[in-house]
């Protein structure tokens, strides 16, 4: 059958997945090679049915050639095209953050790649059965990744989240059940006709089926009252898994659920039964204001950020309830957008933690000197994340919002805009602590060195490596800024780790440009489901 | 006195209704009745009880009520094994194999997931000495 590139995207990780742990055997370190070469090779597919999409449009492999009524299909359209491509982008950049700071067992590159593989099934399948399999394939890779450093906390962080996990998942299954009880096919595009042509929108069963598929999908993209699980996994686990998780997990979990709102269901669905849509999204809104209060009051910068990607996530699914073209767009966009941005603030979050071993927010005073670059990094994705305008934080809101008003529910615009508030009182709170807090005042704050000292220390240090262009400043932040003070401990912080958090916050500002392109990418894609 | 008494035939027909309709569903389709059933048991022990082991059981019995859900609807009175001879002569009704087929897939996923979740349990174990939820949370906030 053609198309094999789709076929792959998937198999190519997850038969990689196999490799460090046999060839662990005879081999310490051949975790991360294998990794970042199936991380290259994917992120090249990627971009051949990211090329392919944007010429042809949405094209189709069947496994095993069987016809779609018995076999699975892999889709690719614009929408399944932009989630793929940010999986490869997200897989090479935590990969290129491992290389020196990140676990090197090979058993966390094993399931890495099986977490990168079930990410790429659900990006493309077409199949609501074999998205079950998918998410289990994310949610058991997860899992295991969550619990890496082996610590009793983390332990249960991922028990907690593992059965949370699986309830929602096995929710999402009942709803399949209900769904192929009614209409006796699993494929997406026969539900999209089969459902209307067989037993009509409202009958109990579709209505049943679609309950019961939104609150298992709710969990995976944590959604309020069923988010619980998701600040203990972010706090607990090790930055690397942190970022790649925030990044791509509960953004698939989004992704599934528009996928099964818009080409299972179909917004003739919500039409029939305005119930549903205006359900999903009062809970999504509920959860925007929830995620943001609470993200206000953490102290811990991973819990903080945690609890803004349940408000982010809010944000994203009251998009997908909307069902305006605008809204549906802007989703799409802060979805790339979130997971962008997440993945670069909970690697610097890694940066400084490795540093200086700090953790909260009060400990984060004065850093903005201490590591320019990082702290640089940090404070463009927490701008972008309040949707300060040329950033891509801001272009996913504004076409939420307006798209909020063009379906008639200027409540969601409202607390959107309400929402841009909450967030930068947090991300303000940081700020002030990064720039403006003397080091002084707070009980474990990296000490000593003040402003105008490190200045005069910085420019002695740019002088002697003779280094005036900018990347060699950024190279040399970290590193020799840490091993010039002699004040503190600090250690010091490889180059690409620092490179991969400068470049994906320059990414989120650069994709604040690109709402042109995207438009014009998903066109097709909104055209043909609503 | 009639607006006592008006209420009281009404009851009783609907007693009169719902009693048969009860049985008839009890007696035809226990296997959905069984199915509701334990998935709210299941989900019940995975919320409410402290012992690590026991939220896992009340996942797999949460598990094994939607297996139950699925080769149900699968089930044809009088139908016979899905498997078609290769000459032919198919006749009659068969069982749909397709759930037949998800229920396998999602005993496999099942099983994973409990040797990961007992794994993690072993590791709290270990380093807590008790399975009692409550208990490790105490511990680590001390």
């Amino acid at each position: 059958m053609s198309n094999p590139e789709l076929a792959l995207l998937v198999a190519v990780p997850i038969l990689a997945s196999t490799l460090p742990i046999v060839g662990g055997l005879k081999f310490d370190s051949i975790g991360w090679p294998v990794a970042a070469l199936a991380a290259l090779v994917e992120a090249a597919l990627a971009v051949v049915v990211a090329r392919r999409v944007a010429t042809e449009g949405r094209y189709v492999h069947s496994l095993g050639n069987y016809p779609r009524q018995y076999g699975i299909e892999l889709v690719a359209d614009g929408f399944s095209a932009v989630v793929v491509l940010l999986i490869a982008v997200v897989t090479l950049a935590v990969l290129g953050y491992a290389r020196r700071d990140g676990p090197r067992s090979n058993p966390f590159y094993t399931a890495y790649l099986l977490l990168c593989g079930g990410l790429m099934g659900i990006g493309l399948t077409g199949d609501v059965f074999n998205m079950f399999v998918f998410l289990e394939i994310v949610g058991l890779a997860t899992y295991a990744l969550v619990a890496t450093d082996r610590s009793g906390r983390s332990a249960l962080a991922a028990l907690k989240y593992l059965i949370v996990g699986t309830a929602g998942a096995s929710m999402y299954l009942v709803g399949v059940g209900f769904a192929f009880v009614a209409t006796g096919t699993l494929n997406m595009a026969e539900l999209a006709t089969a459902i209307p042509d067989t037993v009509g929108y409202t009958d109990p069963l579709v209505v049943a089926s679609f309950a019961f598929v939104a609150v298992g999908l709710s969990v995976k993209a944590a959604i309020f009252p069923l988010h619980t699980w998701m600040p203990d996994a972010y706090a607990e686990s090790p930055d690397t898994v942190t970022a790649y998780i925030s990044a791509l997990v509960s953004t698939l979990g989004a992704y599934a659920l528009a996928r099964l709102v818009y080409s299972v269901y179909t917004p003739a669905f919500f039409e029939a039964v305005p119930l549903a849509g205006d359900a999903l999204v009062a809970f999504a809104t509920t959860s925007i204001v929830a995620g943001s209060v609470l993200a206000v009051i953490q102290p811990d910068v991973k819990r903080m950020l945690a609890y803004s990607s349940v408000a982010q996530f809010g944000m994203i699914v009251a998009a997908f309830g909307l069902g305006t073209e605008q809204a549906l767009l802007g989703g799409v966009i802060h979805l790339v957008g979130h997971g962008l941005m997440k993945a670069g603030l909970f690697l610097a979050v890694g940066v400084i933690a490795s540093a200086y071993g700090v953790r909260t927010v009060r400990e984060y005073a004065n850093l903005g000197y201490r590591s320019p670059v990082t702290a640089a990094a940090m404070g463009l994705s927490l701008l972008g994340l309040v949707g300060i305008p040329p950033s891509v934080g801001f272009l996913g809101k504004w076409y939420i919002a307006w798209g909020a008003i063009e379906a008639g529910a200027p409540v969601v615009a409202g607390v959107v805009l309400f929402s841009t508030l909450l967030t930068l009182l947090y991300v303000a709170r940081l700020l002030e602590t990064l720039y403006f807090r003397p080091p002084e005042a707070v009980e474990g704050a990296v000490p000593g060195a003040d402003v105008r000292l490190l200045s005069d220390g910085g420019d002695g240090r740019e002088a002697g490596s003779a280094g005036t262009d900018e990347s060699t400043a950024e190279a040399g932040e970290s590193t020799a800024g840490a091993s010039e003070t002699p004040p503190t401990e600090a250690r010091p912080v490889p180059f690409e780790a620092v490179f991969v958090v400068a470049a994906l916050s320059v990414a989120a500002v650069a994709l604040g440009f690109a709402g042109p392109v995207f438009e014009g990418f998903l066109d097709p894609f909104l055209e043909a489901v609503l | 006195m009639t607006a006592a008494a008006a209420p009281s035939p009404s009851v009783a027909l609907l007693a009169e209704r719902t009693l048969p309709l009860a049985l008839e569903v009890l007696s035809t389709r226990y296997a959905y009745a069984t199915f509701a059933i334990l998935f709210a048991i299941g989900l019940y022990m995975m919320i409410a009880s402290p012992n690590l082991v026991k939220k896992i059981i009340g996942l797999n019995l949460f598990q094994s009520a939607i297996f139950l859900f699925f080769v149900a609807m699968a089930y044809v009175r009088g139908g016979s094994v899905p498997v078609i001879p290769t000459e032919g002569g198919a006749v009659g009704e068969y069982a749909s194999p397709l759930p037949q087929v998800i229920v396998l897939t999602a005993i496999v996923v099942g099983v994973s997931l409990t040797a990961v979740a007992l794994a993690l349990i072993v590791r709290l174990y270990t380093e807590y000495g008790t399975l009692n939820e409550a208990t490790i949370r105490e511990v680590m906030d001390e």
